[in-house]
């Protein structure tokens, strides 16, 4: 599949600027700046990116836990997602929700979500709508493999296949559900082969390799596009932390995790370009410069930003009145 | 003007005027096309505005009020039904996790006016099917919990419900749906989703309800009444926000509460208002709140026992009459 050159600088720079975000965050969960769960997506990149580089700002996506790599994917500004994680007043969600419920409705963002399977009955819903409305807009549902497991990822599938609605759901099965392996906890050799279940196409894709993520991504999304209904794609790829951290990762060996690194999304996508002489090492560096320049930035408007004023605690509770009188009333 | 009409017809009113007037009006639930809704509510809405606008779904409780949150997100009005609220159980977690907390923690973004429709009831369905929920949804932040009782409210509040623009569970009762009541006509009739109202007037015991209950606290006022003792009987018609002041200025007066509710005693309804009371009006009370509740067991199955577990005109007489030092108190029976 031909990538046009823009969009291939596109790919690397939201990869690029996944990682550092997510490398960073560590850093400075480590040193004890970044309070609550942060679950990174660092291994994972191209899945996010392969898939966002087709949707617009008027598509629709759902996420996970681990949400970060989609809301950058997604073009959620990476200061106030810093600031977020940091809990300030300038962040995506005011300092309301955290690392697990980034939220930007401007660019179709409709949540990172705290509950495994939270997100994909809400996704055949945004379907549900502009299917109804007779947009051309898609949902894109990411979820992980422990997701792939819950109940209320089969009944959104279903719900999806029988309506025919614009949807598409991407598990990442990055090989543990928490601690648990994928080959435990799930009775079948893929999960894409779930989908059979559903009447619906399942795909099987190497998720650390984004030009296979965005052909077989590409034509799902057309498929939506056009009305034929959803599709299930299983991206297999590597999570390079733990689950959150703080995880002690008892349940893999360091030769394992070291392995994860031979097949990294970025740098596969850097010799495959570079062999090619599809884009430059210069102008990757380049990137790389800017991206850490943006993170950095990112990081010094975060620890700079204001507390969110004690008042917006009782705010946004309710839509028609406010919370205040809420309280007096009880 | 205002015509006498029952409470499953102020129901399909509402629903039926609401889709006329705003396309983006869909239904959502188990049954409710075809088949015209358990309790017959949506009965010919499937003929009336096609599929695409009267969507039975399969049983998948949780995934329909997903959908309902995703599709409200992206703008359209969804009314969900659960067929009864045994199953809301399958849709906490929508419920709860999504669509009471995404309008605050996503900081006002985007709001999800998903209107959940459930009912409530019992009739010799045994333990599953015999349940009262409705503090399970009070308790939380973020949903407006209403339980209207008479056919007017049932109109006014699902029609403000399907126009604002917070997430509403809806709880009705399956045992009302034929009284009968006044309802204003004209189609713009809407009541704010607050308040509970003083229905009958006393100044010797307050006695709170809502669904059914009301009905009780009706019957009992009623006859107490013959025996010359005036009973208040508040309809409580909103669960959250709960109307405390209008419960409080009640017993300002009466100086005595007796609260009925059908859900178990512990932990319920009614712990919640003899709380909330106490604080505001505890100089004025003359004698303990008084709860007539269900027994705390599993609903039986067999008619004899099913009527000695639920709240019963008879109890709620003995509790006025406890309250007026009438009579001894009951045993303890939990």
């Amino acid at each position: 599949m031909e990538i046009p050159r823009e969009r291939l600088r596109w790919i690397y720079e939201r990869m690029a600027l996944i990682r550092a975000f997510e490398d960073r965050v560590a850093q400075e969960f480590a040193a004890g700046k970044l309070p609550g769960f942060v679950h990174l997506y660092a291994g994972e990149e191209a899945i996010a990116v392969g898939v966002c580089a087709h949707l617009t700002d008027r598509d629709y996506i759902t996420s996970t836990h681990r949400g970060h790599g989609h809301c950058i994917a997604k073009g959620v500004d990476v200061k106030a997602m810093m600031a977020e994680l940091f809990g300030k007043a300038t962040g995506v969600c005011k300092g309301k929700g955290g690392s697990m419920h980034i939220a930007d409705v401007d660019k179709g963002m409709l949540g990172a979500n705290g509950i495994v399977g939270g997100g994909p009955p809400i996704a055949c819903g945004a379907g549900l709508m502009a299917k109804t409305l007779g947009t051309d807009q898609v949902a894109v549902c990411f979820f992980g493999d422990g997701a792939a497991e819950q109940g209320t990822t089969h009944e959104a599938m279903n719900l999806a296949a029988i309506w025919k609605l614009p949807v598409v759901f991407v598990c990442e099965n990055n090989l543990y559900a928490e601690s648990t392996p994928w080959t435990y906890h799930c009775a079948a050799p893929d999960i894409a082969s779930r989908a059979a279940a559903y009447d619906m196409p399942g795909i099987l894709v190497d998720g650390t390799d984004v030009f296979a993520v965005y052909e077989a991504a590409g034509e799902a999304i057309a498929r939506a596009r056009r009305g034929e209904g959803p599709t299930l794609l299983e991206c297999r790829a590597f999570r390079y932390y733990g689950h959150f951290q703080g995880d002690a990762v008892s349940y893999r060996t360091p030769e394992e995790e070291a392995a994860y690194r031979q097949r990294d999304p970025i740098q596969r996508f850097r010799q495959t370009v570079l062999s090619q002489g599809l884009l430059s090492e210069d102008e990757l560096d380049a990137i790389d410069t800017t991206v850490q320049h943006e993170i950095n930035e990112a990081v010094r408007f975060a620890e700079s930003s204001p507390l969110p004023p004690p008042e917006d605690c009782l705010t946004d509770v309710y839509v028609s009145y406010p919370v205040e009188q809420l309280a007096f009333r009880h | 003007m205002a015509r006498e009409i029952t409470y499953r017809d102020a129901l399909r009113e509402a629903l039926r005027e609401e889709m006329y007037r705003d396309e983006r009006v869909f239904l959502m639930g188990e049954d409710i096309g075809a088949y015209g809704g358990s309790y017959a509510v949506t009965r010919g809405f499937l003929q009336e505005f096609g599929p695409e606008r009267v969507r039975d779904t399969p049983i998948a409780e949780l995934g329909i009020v997903g959908l309902g949150v995703g599709a409200a997100i992206g703008g359209l009005r969804p009314v969900v039904e659960l067929m009864t609220i045994n199953f809301s159980l399958l849709a906490m977690d929508q419920i709860v996790n999504h669509l009471a907390k995404i309008y605050y923690m996503f900081n006002g973004q985007f709001t999800a006016p998903v209107v959940v429709r459930t009912v409530e009831g019992f009739g010799q369905l045994a333990a599953t099917h015999s349940q009262f929920f409705e503090n399970y949804f009070a308790y939380v932040p973020g949903l407006r919990v209403v339980a209207p009782a008479v056919p007017k409210d049932a109109k006014g509040f699902l029609k403000a419900a399907v126009r604002g623009n917070d997430p509403v569970i809806f709880i009705e009762h399956s045992l009302i749906y034929r009284n009968r009541g006044e309802v204003p006509d004209g189609e713009d009739f809407v009541l704010p989703l607050e308040g509970a109202e003083v229905r009958r007037e006393g100044q010797d015991v307050t006695i709170v309800s809502w669904l059914r209950g009301y009905y009780l606290a009706l019957g009992a006022a009623e006859e107490l009444a013959r025996a010359g003792i005036e009973c208040e009987v508040i309809d409580l018609r909103v669960l959250r926000p709960l109307d405390v002041e209008t419960i409080v200025r009640s017993v300002q007066k009466t100086n005595r509460l007796v609260i009925v509710e059908e859900g178990w005693k512990s932990f319920g309804v009614g712990a919640e208002i003899a709380a909330a009371v106490q604080e505001r009006a505890l100089d004025y009370l003359d004698a303990p709140i008084l709860r007539v509740a269900s027994v705390e067991v599993p609903m039986p199955y067999a008619r004899n026992l099913e009527r000695l577990v639920v709240p019963n005109k008879d109890r709620v007489i003995e509790a006025v009459r406890e309250v007026l030092y009438q009579r001894l108190p009951a045993p303890l029976t939990r």
